[in-house]
This record gives C-alpha cells, sequence and structure tokens, in this order.
C-alpha cells in the first residue's frame, strides 16, 4: 500500500512539474516538459495495478495471487516507447525552428494578430484608402505601365519587361540576403541576453 | 443465416478485421524499403495497397450489416487479456467512407507530384507517412479495448506530425509546434484516464467495461467519462478544446490539410460516439454536450465569417459542424445517433473535397487570401463548379446530402423535445445561414468577380506588402517568413490571357494553364461521391438507422466480443 502512495505521489509531483515546463515559450524546454509529464503519467498507470507483489515472472513459483498485475506494465512499456519517439520528434521540430529563426520559441498565430488587428484598427485602414491623394498615385502608376506597354516595339525590349526583369530580381536578392540574415539575427538576439543574478530568474525566467 | 449477436460468431470475414491495419503498415516499410527511386513502384504500391484496403472494409461492412460484429482475438488470447479487435457496423462504416477519402486524396497528391515534377524528399517522407496515418486511422476504428485504442490514435499523430511539417518551413513549424503540443497533451490525459478506469474495473476491454461500469459507484464512471470526453474532445476539436485546429491546419500540403480536415477530427467523433454508447449509456452529460455542441456551432461559424483565408475560412466551418455531431450525440437517441452518423460520413467526404479544390486554387492563384483571389470561374469553370457543388452541400443547400443530415438531427431534436434541445435547433438553423453566408463570400470573392487588378498586373511586379491599403502592415516577422497568406508580392504573369509561361513566386513554380487531370479527377471523384449521398440517400439512412441500432442495444458486440 506504501509502495503504492508514494507512486502516486511522486506522479503527482512529476505532473506537476512537467505542467511548469509546458507553460512556457521555448519549444525545448516544452519538451522537457513532456517527458516529465510522461513519466508522471506512467506511475499513476503502475500504481493502478494495485498493491505490489511478486514478480510476474515467478507466475509458476507463487501461484497467480501472489505475482503482481502484468497488464499496467505493459501499458508502461508500450507508452516509454512512444513518449521517446515523440520526445525524438519534438528535439528535432525545436532544433529547426532554432535553425530558422534563432529562437525556438511557439510563435504566436500570424493570422489570429492580423484578425485582431483588423478588428481594432480596420476603420483606420479604410479610410487610409479612401485618401485621393493615394488613389491618383495608384492611378499614376497603372497608366505609366499601360505606356510602356504600348511603346514596345519588336527587337527591342520595352520598359514593362525590363522593369518587371528588374523587379523579380530585386525580390529574389531580398528573399535571398533576408533568409541568410535569419539565423544571425535570432543568434544576436540571444547572445544579447543578460544572464540574470537569481538562478530561479535563470532557470525558470526569461521566457521571452 | 445466422442472426446477429447469437453467441460467439465467427463470421466468414473475422480473419481480414486486422487487413485494414497491417496491410498501410506492411507497405510503409516496404516503401521505405523501396527508397526514392522507384518512384513509379512507390506509386503503385500506395494505390494497391489503399484500394485492397478498400475492398476489405467493404466485405467487412457488408459482413458486419448481416452476420453481427467481426471480431479477431489477436494471438489467440481472448478478452478480459487479449487484444481484440472489432468490426461492427459502425467501424465498419467509418472504414469504407475512410478508405474512400484515403485513396483520392492519394490520387491527388501523386498527381500533384507529377505535375510539380517533384523528385526526392518530400514526397519520399510523404508516402510512408501517410500510409502510417491510414493504419492508425483504421486501427482506431477497430480497436475493441481503451488500450489499443490510444496506440491507435498514437499512430495516427505521430504520422500527422511529420506530415504537417513536411519540409520543415517556417510556417509549418509554427504551426506544428501548436498542433503537437496540443496533441501531446490529450495524448497523456487518456493515458491517465486508462490508468483511472483499469484502476476502478481491471480490464480496458471495451466489451468487459460495458458490464462492469454499470456496477461502479457513479462518481469514479463520472470521472472515467469526463477525462475520456475532455480526451476525444479536443482530438475532434469541439469548442473550448479547437484554438489549435485553425492555426496549424491552413499550413500544410494541400492534401494533408485535406485528410486532416476530413478523418482526423471525425476519428475523435467516433470514439465519443463509442464511448458514449457502449460504456456510458444514458445521457449522464447530455446537458454538458449541449452546451459544447452549441459553442461549437456558433463560435466555430462566427470565426469562419470574419476570415479572408480561404483556407482558415474552411478550418472554421470545421469546428462549426463539429458542433451539430457532438448535438446528435447529444441527444443519445436513437434517431440522434443515426444522424449523427449520417452527418459524419457526409462531412468526411464534402470537407476533404473543398480543401482539395482550394489546393487546385492555390496552385492557380498562388494565394489562397480572398481579397488577392478572383476570376477563377471564368479562367477554369472546372475547377468552379467542384467548389460550388461541394461548398453548397456543406452549407445544407436542398436536396444535397447536407441538408438531409441537418434536417435528420433537427428532426431528430424535435422528437427529443426540452428547451434546450430547441436553442440548439435554432442554433443549427443560424449556422446553416452563416455557412452558406461563408461560403457566399468566399465564391464571389474567389471565383466570380474579375479578377483584382492588384494580382494579375501585367509588366511591374508592385510589392503588395508595401502598396496594399486594405490589410494592415504586418509584423515583420511575417514578410519575412513570406507568410502563405500575407501573400507579399504580386505576380507578373498575364493570367487572364491564358499564357502558361512558367513564374516563381516565392521560390516556388507557378503554373498558369489549366489544372491538371490527375489532380482534378480525383476531386471530381469525390464531388460525384459526396453527391452520390444525395441520390442514395435511402439505402445509407436506413443503414445509419441500423448502425444506431445496433450501438443503442450494445448487447451484439458486447457478446460477439465476450462470448457471452
Amino acid at each position: 500500500m506504501n509502495e503504492t502512495i508514494a507512486l502516486v505521489v511522486t506522479g503527482g509531483a512529476l505532473i506537476a512539474a512537467g505542467t511548469v515546463l509546458l507553460l512556457s515559450r521555448p519549444l525545448s524546454r516544452i519538451v522537457l516538459g513532456t517527458v516529465v509529464i510522461g513519466n508522471g503519467v506512467n506511475l499513476l498507470l503502475l500504481a493502478s495495478s494495485g498493491a505490489a507483489s511478486r514478480a510476474p515472472l515467478l507466475y509458476k513459483v507463487f501461484g497467480p495471487q501472489r505475482i503482481s498485475d502484468p497488464l499496467p506494465q505493459a501499458f508502461v512499456l508500450t507508452a516509454i516507447v512512444i513518449t521517446l519517439a515523440l520526445t525524438a520528434f519534438l528535439s528535432a521540430m525545436a532544433y529547426r525552428a532554432w535553425q530558422l529563426s534563432g529562437s525556438d520559441d511557439v510563435q504566436d498565430d500570424v493570422e489570429d494578430l492580423r484578425v485582431a488587428h483588423r478588428a481594432e484598427h480596420g476603420e483606420e485602414h479604410r479610410e487610409e484608402a479612401r485618401r485621393p491623394r493615394e488613389r491618383e498615385r495608384r492611378a499614376r502608376r497603372r497608366e505609366l505601365l499601360a505606356v510602356g506597354e504600348e511603346d514596345e516595339q519588336p527587337g527591342q525590349e520595352g520598359v514593362s519587361r525590363r522593369l518587371r526583369r528588374a523587379g523579380s530580381h530585386y525580390r529574389e536578392a531580398r528573399r535571398r540576403a533576408r533568409a541568410e540574415a535569419r539565423p544571425h539575427h535570432g543568434r544576436a538576439a540571444r547572445s544579447d541576453e543578460d544572464v540574470a543574478d537569481d538562478l530561479w530568474e535563470t532557470i525558470l525566467g526569461a521566457d521571452r | 443465416m445466422i442472426a446477429a449477436g447469437s453467441a460467439g460468431v465467427d463470421g466468414p470475414a473475422s480473419a481480414l478485421v486486422a487487413l485494414p491495419v497491417l496491410l498501410p503498415l506492411f507497405a510503409a516499410g516496404l516503401k521505405l524499403g523501396v527508397g526514392v527511386r522507384l518512384q513509379r513502384t512507390q506509386r503503385v504500391i500506395s494505390t494497391v495497397v489503399l484500394s485492397t484496403v478498400l475492398a476489405v472494409a467493404l466485405v467487412l461492412l457488408i459482413d458486419a450489416d448481416r452476420y453481427g460484429p467481426q471480431v479477431m482475438y489477436a494471438g489467440g488470447w481472448k478478452p478480459p487479456v487479449g487484444i481484440v479487435l472489432v468490426a461492427d457496423r459502425l467501424s465498419a462504416l467509418m472504414l469504407v467512407i475512410s478508405s474512400s477519402v484515403t485513396l483520392c486524396v492519394l490520387l491527388y497528391s501523386i498527381g500533384q507530384g507529377m505535375a510539380d515534377r517533384e523528385e526526392g524528399t518530400p514526397m519520399s517522407v510523404f508516402h510512408p507517412a501517410y500510409l502510417v496515418l491510414v493504419a492508425g486511422v483504421s486501427d482506431t476504428f477497430l480497436a475493441g479495448d481503451l488500450f489499443n485504442l490510444y496506440v491507435g490514435f498514437e499512430i495516427m499523430l505521430t504520422a500527422s506530425y511529420v506530415l504537417l511539417t513536411l519540409g520543415g518551413t517556417v510556417t509549418r513549424i509554427r504551426a506544428g509546434a501548436t498542433y503537437a503540443i496540443v496533441s501531446l497533451l490529450s495524448s497523456v490525459l487518456f493515458l491517465a484516464a486508462v490508468a483511472v478506469v483499469y484502476s476502478a474495473t481491471g480490464t480496458v476491454t471495451m466489451a468487459e467495461l460495458a458490464r462492469r461500469f454499470d456496477e461502479l459507484p457513479g462518481g469514479v464512471a463520472v470521472l472515467a467519462q469526463i477525462s475520456l470526453l475532455t480526451v476525444f474532445c479536443t482530438k475532434a476539436a469541439v469548442f473550448p478544446l479547437a484554438a489549435w485546429l485553425p492555426d496549424s491546419y491552413p499550413t500544410a500540403p494541400a492534401p494533408v490539410t485535406a485528410v486532416f480536415a476530413g478523418l482526423l477530427t471525425k476519428v475523435g467523433i467516433y470514439a465519443i460516439l463509442r464511448t458514449q454508447t457502449l460504456l456510458f449509456p444514458g445521457d449522464r452529460l447530455s446537458d454538458a454536450l449541449m452546451v459544447l455542441a452549441l459553442l461549437s456551432l456558433l463560435v466555430g461559424i462566427l470565426g469562419a465569417v470574419a476570415q479572408t483565408d480561404l483556407k482558415r475560412l474552411l478550418s472554421f466551418t470545421l469546428v462549426s459542424h463539429i458542433g451539430f455531431m457532438v448535438f446528435g450525440i447529444a441527444l443519445a437517441t436513437r434517431a440522434g445517433f443515426s444522424g449523427s452518423i449520417f452527418y459524419v460520413v457526409h462531412h468526411i467526404t464534402v470537407q476533404t473535397t473543398l480543401f482539395l479544390v482550394v489546393g487546385l486554387v492555390e496552385r492557380r492563384g498562388v494565394t489562397t487570401d480572398l481579397r488577392r483571389l478572383g476570376g477563377i470561374a471564368k479562367l477554369s469553370p472546372a475547377l468552379g463548379l467542384v467548389f460550388f457543388v461541394p461548398a453548397m452541400n456543406l452549407a445544407g443547400v436542398p436536396p444535397l446530402s447536407g441538408f438531409l443530415g441537418k434536417f435528420g438531427l433537427l428532426r431528430a431534436g424535435v422528437a427529443h423535445g426540452g428547451a434546450m434541445t430547441y436553442v440548439l435547433i435554432a442554433a443549427g438553423s443560424a449556422t446553416s445561414l452563416l455557412t452558406l453566408y461563408a461560403l457566399a463570400k468566399a465564391w464571389n470573392l474567389g471565383f466570380w468577380r474579375a479578377a483584382p487588378p492588384q494580382l494579375y498586373v501585367v509588366g511591374v511586379v508592385l510589392d503588395t506588402v508595401e502598396t496594399d491599403e486594405e490589410s494592415p502592415r504586418e509584423p515583420a516577422a511575417v514578410s519575412e517568413a513570406g507568410a502563405s497568406s500575407g501573400g507579399s508580392g504580386a505576380v507578373d504573369v498575364d493570367v487572364l490571357a491564358g499564357r502558361s509561361e512558367a513564374a516563381s513566386f516565392g521560390g516556388r513554380a507557378i503554373t498558369t494553364g489549366q489544372p491538371p487531370a490527375a489532380m482534378l479527377g480525383p476531386t471530381a471523384a469525390l464531388v460525384a461521391f459526396g453527391l452520390a449521398f444525395t441520390v442514395f440517400a435511402g439505402p445509407l439512412s436506413s443503414l445509419t438507422v441500423r448502425v444506431a441500432d445496433e450501438l443503442t442495444a450494445r448487447t451484439p458486440y458486447v457478446t460477439a466480443v465476450t462470448g457471452r
């Protein structure tokens, strides 16, 4: 009985600790949190087999009454294997996130932010769009394009085609430059972090 | 003829029950062994295996309908110790629908791979992971004990993490993180629930549990029921637990999103159905489920109305329509179950079709943002048609199967009576109208109107991030990531002229011709499949009534498994 209580209490403590980790932003901590919670739940599963007794391997010696229940142990083994696989996957994902953006924080969803933003500032944007100056600018641009199309003669490159090529070159270059700069930005941001003097703060804080 | 439910019938098909799980798993291993060189072999293996699974599922459905549940004892171990796979009418019906849909999506993805001439990495992971996903879904449908149900879920989820983060792009990693964490948490809770159930009853075989839960003190049974319901509602994306879905599904590749949206949430619904009928009969938590259904319906559809991105709009309609199915289950009457099952069958097909169509739209117009799309119906009438029919079907326009499913549910609600039920009937009708509104908006903006000028400008590239006044300036992180929904940059291709010159957008080649037949074909097949539910609504609804009969009776299932 005492062993069972110990299992349940330890399982509860592990689940509590894992929950704290799971509520943080960085994926690497979330991975640790899932591992800890998984272990806690495995202990609860073991506790479900009732009071401790002899090992189930010895069923021929002691008879089925005196051995412990093997079924929860099989459950736990299966659960351990599954947790292992998912830990591996999540770690890979955390690493990939760090590779891409220099941090492995779980990001907020962009579209959600956009919809909320639209609800708050939608009117201002519509105001902006209605401004005559803007409309004129766009009309001028369209005219320019039409002219560019017209004076295109066979055998020589028109303005529009040149502009088009230049534009796509520019965007390609910009995309590449940004992709190259991204990890550096992230790492730079990371290295700027000052480690707090408070040890507790260092371990659990800094969830940016 | 053997009467259904007579003790210990070993039906003619009981040997086949394990095949829907084993074949895809075996094929997945085979394909990993074959590797990426032999693309044609890969395609042949996948197609043959999934067609075989469909055939097996059909045989199982006919046999389960005729001779009662088909049971397979793994390794000859009888319950309460052994693992059992059970194919009763409900499982077999779900298997038939899921294998039809997965086969169509596979053909679509093969078509996409051929059209994009993809060689190497993504497809080589995609095919095995997809087959593992199919195996997991089949295992979930066939599992006769709670722990095997958990394992089935895990097989399915592990494959889904891989599929969701294919290629490891910024947006997919962001979305996959949310999805993986929520799924992991629900899996852990599932395991804890299994521990509770096992320590209270000493078994996890559902047929045994059905008997033992009746003898338990109420509190323990309620605890088990609430924890299982929480898990399954997370998987099924019932409202308060649905926040993860619209953020994660839209970023995946089109075939993946289609299967996820169509199937994975319905697996959760299946699990709710199974536990509510077999383990916890009666209407103990009906009121709570009614409230959840109400919230799902309204919040989901209001979310859909607020979206401007086609994929996210459809994801929100998915959350909302899950409410219909939960409503049917909450009624806890035979008519309610029957209506719910009919709706599940219809919804799997229609939702999958719509997401496949959106994948085709994305190939055409590069974006799925409705503010930047337009003129698709003129460019490609076929594409317009395959969107319009399932969209109207989803909204429940008579005489399509969506209308029939909703009507069946509302009629079951009226027969059940009660104030809460009438509130839900009103909410369901309002949801239908709002679905029609949201989809009509999508149709008008994306398909029916003339193409918006800022996208199809001939000549100069307009950088829409800087000149687009309708949308707020997005945070820097987005434009850096080149978010698919934000759309950074216009396309310098004269789409309206129908010139099929290739251009590059965000590093991805786009084509401006008609959608490839290899992708349009499976989509059209699914549209036809959805329409078949309308044509054969009579036989289908009598089948769902028989399924509901078997579920509410409980004895055929229990007797078939335990032999008592």
